[in-house]
């Protein structure tokens, strides 16, 4: 994975709440077998509109969306992310995130930054001409006028992204303890280890 | 061990951990994994590329079901039909092939056994009390129901629990939402959680694992628990759970892959253990009285926008919260709904009566109870029962129920998502409306434009007899 250590460029200024993952891509675009291809599809409803931000070419090609609360609620569907990323979004800030959303946006190294709503409403009003620049080593947003927010994220989530690390590498390096556990279990609740092998 | 009291949720975390990091993260072991078509070809795909490994193939099982047409599979000769959409062909082909590829049970999609994964999975007894269960679907919180810990993961984690078996989690917080007293006529699970979702609000669950208590939950069947839990994604949750009991245990003895002889009396008792203890500490607890709870629907594009179905239609400004002001505003544009309208006059075109909520044989029944001698009226001009599985479809047969929905105008179909998502060929037209068992009430979820009241069976019945929203209690005096 690249490593991410931060975003600096031009916002959405979007700020609607509860942005579903059926609105960062409809569901006939999940019929892929790959990853790509699907920013074509991303706010495919907001996109048909008149006038709407993704074709506002003060906007456009920028990096990082802001947002309304509760983005990404809905489905699990990963393909939000990917459509985001083939959009060209790699940073979405907002009062706050579905989890399932923000874990799947960490995993595709989307910064995903929480941020109270009054220093989201300040972003949108700067974001209408300026740039944002996100410093994650900091954990800071920054804004050309000497606003400075300060935001959280996970310790293992910031040192994975500011480093490349894959999870799943990083996991099956821990595979004594998980065999461990394994062989514990085997003995003490066996009809869980059985799964689908279980004798009729 | 320390005798500090503990949640169902905490025991069910604490026998999962592999172990923790000082940052608090958990590596958590995964005991059951579902696969369908849509979310798993990116990370077979990855895995393939990666030279990885399935870790233990034995505790995933595949089922095909979101974009599979509802329509006969097999002709009258018993060949298989192709499935016209070359995109969904070549889904299900995926899946067909990466299933035993690396050595995954998979069940075809023209077995008895197949059907939407969450009727599956609890069906066939995969899905046990107190086990960690994970699917690439959000509504995985719907096993909750069996007493498990059930959530939905993307594809990455999908490839993860694969790989490893694992999960890298941080503990979530808990909130307990209880329910006690008598439910009213023709208030069903279904009204439950729609009721609980407007209390907490979409995004009220966000960061906690809900556990439903009270008598309410306690006297309700399987089904029913599993209906309520389902939709705790609504309420933001990533997982919902109802203790274990005799209810449980009688629903899952003699099950496929249930344990059997004496692993069953070693599981029935671990499962006994796993209640919350007395003085345990929940982190938020929501109180509702069940008289409180009416018959509900959803007049708008969140599952937050609920009201009873004697009410109507809410004005913007009846709101405190400015965003919410303008989002409703959306919705009623959106939905074609004029504040003050009574919800008993929206008229209905479509019906669908399916969906990992409400697609179990008691929701069949509960259904087939209305409509039994009654048609659906005549501007209904589409309506679906769709059986959650195979095995569902069969009992329902045996007990005549399809003859019921067919009489009063109903397609009977094969086992699937259908008209949850659009997805596959079953869609909701633009601009019409649809009475649905199913979740979410999207923008666009049952196809673009398409207009959704979500509601539970016998309310969708009625309202495919009335041919406008209606209330189940004026069917069953
Ligand atoms: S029925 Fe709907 S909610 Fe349930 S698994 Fe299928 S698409 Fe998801």
């Amino acid at each position: 994975m690249d490593k991410v250590t931060g975003m600096d460029g031009r916002a959405y200024p979007w700020g609607a709440k509860n942005i579903d993952t059926d609105v960062i891509i409809p569901a006939h675009w999940l019929k892929t077998i790959s990853r790509e291809g699907l920013g074509r599809g991303a706010f495919e409803t907001v996109r048909a509109q008149d006038g709407n931000i993704f074709d506002d070419e003060r906007y456009s090609g920028s990096p990082i969306l802001i947002a309304g609360d509760n983005f990404g609620c809905g489905s699990s569907r990963e393909h939000a992310a990917w459509a985001l990323l083939d959009l060209g979004i790699k940073a979405v800030i907002a009062p706050s995130f579905s989890d399932i959303f923000s874990g799947n946006a960490f995993k595709n190294g989307i910064l995903t930054v929480v941020l109270p709503q009054e220093q989201v409403d300040r972003l949108l009003e700067v974001a209408q001409t300026d740039e944002i620049s996100i410093d994650l080593e900091n954990q800071t947003v920054t804004t050309p006028f000497q606003d400075r927010f300060p935001f959280e994220i996970d310790p293992f989530r910031k040192h994975c992204l500011l480093n490349g690390l894959d999870e799943i590498g990083l996991t099956l390096e821990r595979d004594t303890a998980i065999a461990g556990y394994e062989g514990n279990r085997a003995e003490t609740m066996p009809w869980l280890a059985k799964g689908t092998e279980v004798a009729a | 061990m320390s005798h500090t009291p503990r949640t169902l949720y905490e025991k069910i975390w604490d026998a999962h951990v592999v172990e923790t990091r000082d940052d608090g993260t958990s590596l958590i072991y995964i005991d059951r994994h579902l696969v369908h078509e849509v979310t798993s070809p990116q990370a077979f795909e990855a895995l393939r590329m990666s030279g990885r490994k399935v870790r233990r193939p034995e505790l995933t099982l595949a089922v095909p079901d979101h974009n599979l047409p509802t329509t006969a599979r097999v002709d009258a000769a018993g060949n298989r039909l192709p499935i016209a959409d070359p995109e969904s062909a070549q889904q299900l082909a995926a899946l067909e092939r990466n299933a035993p590829e690396f050595g995954i049970h998979y069940i075809d999609a023209t077995a008895r056994q197949q059907g939407i994964v969450h009727v599956v999975g609890p069906e066939q007894g995969f899905s046990l009390p107190g086990a960690t269960i994970v699917c690439g679907d959000s509504h995985t919180a719907c096993h909750g129901g069996m007493g498990a810990l059930a959530f939905g993961i993307g594809t990455s984690e999908v490839e993860h629990v694969l790989a490893t078996q694992t999960l890298q989690l941080k503990r979530s917080k808990s909130m307990e939402v209880r329910v006690d007293g008598d439910l009213g006529p023709g208030v069903t699970a279904k009204d439950v959680i729609l009721h609980i979702i407007g209390v907490i609000g979409a995004a009220g669950g966000t960061g906690y694992v809900i556990e439903y208590r009270g008598s309410v939950f306690e006297n309700m069947s399987i089904e029913e628990r599993l209906t309520v839990c389902n939709m705790s994604i609504e309420g933001g949750a990533r997982a919902g759970l109802v203790a274990p009991d005799e209810t449980t245990f009688a629903y899952l003895k003699g099950r496929p892959y249930a344990p059997n002889g004496a692993d069953w009396d070693a599981a029935v008792a671990w499962w006994r253990s796993l209640a919350t203890d007395p003085g345990a500490q929940f982190d938020r607890s929501v109180v509702i009285d069940a008289a409180d709870i009416q018959p509900t629907v959803t007049w708008g594009t969140s599952p937050e926008d609920v009201v009873p179905i004697g009410g109507v239609v809410p004005a913007p400004e009846s709101f405190a919260d400015p965003s919410k002001r303008i989002a409703a505003q959306k919705s009623l544009d959106y939905m074609g709904l004029t504040p003050g309208m009574a919800m008993q006059d929206v008229p209905i075109e479509n019906i669908f009566i399916g969906s990992c909520t409400n697609s179990r044989i008691e929701d069949l029944r509960a259904a087939a109870a209305i409509l039994k001698g009654r048609k659906k009226a005549a501007n209904v001009r589409w309506a679906i029962a769709v059986p959650g599985s195979g095995l569902v479809k069969e009992q329902a047969e045996a007990e005549g129920l399809d003859r019921i929905f067919i009489d009063a105008g109903f397609e009977w179909r094969e086992p699937g998502c259908s008209a949850c998502l659009a997805m596959n060929p079953d869609k909701v037209p633009a601009g019409e409306r649809c009475a649905s068992t199913s979740n979410r009430n999207f923008v666009g979820r049952q196809g673009p434009g398409a207009r959704t009241h979500l509601v539970s069976p016998a309310m969708a019945a009625a309202a495919a007899v009335a041919g406008h929203l209606a209330d189940v209690r004026d069917f069953t005096a």
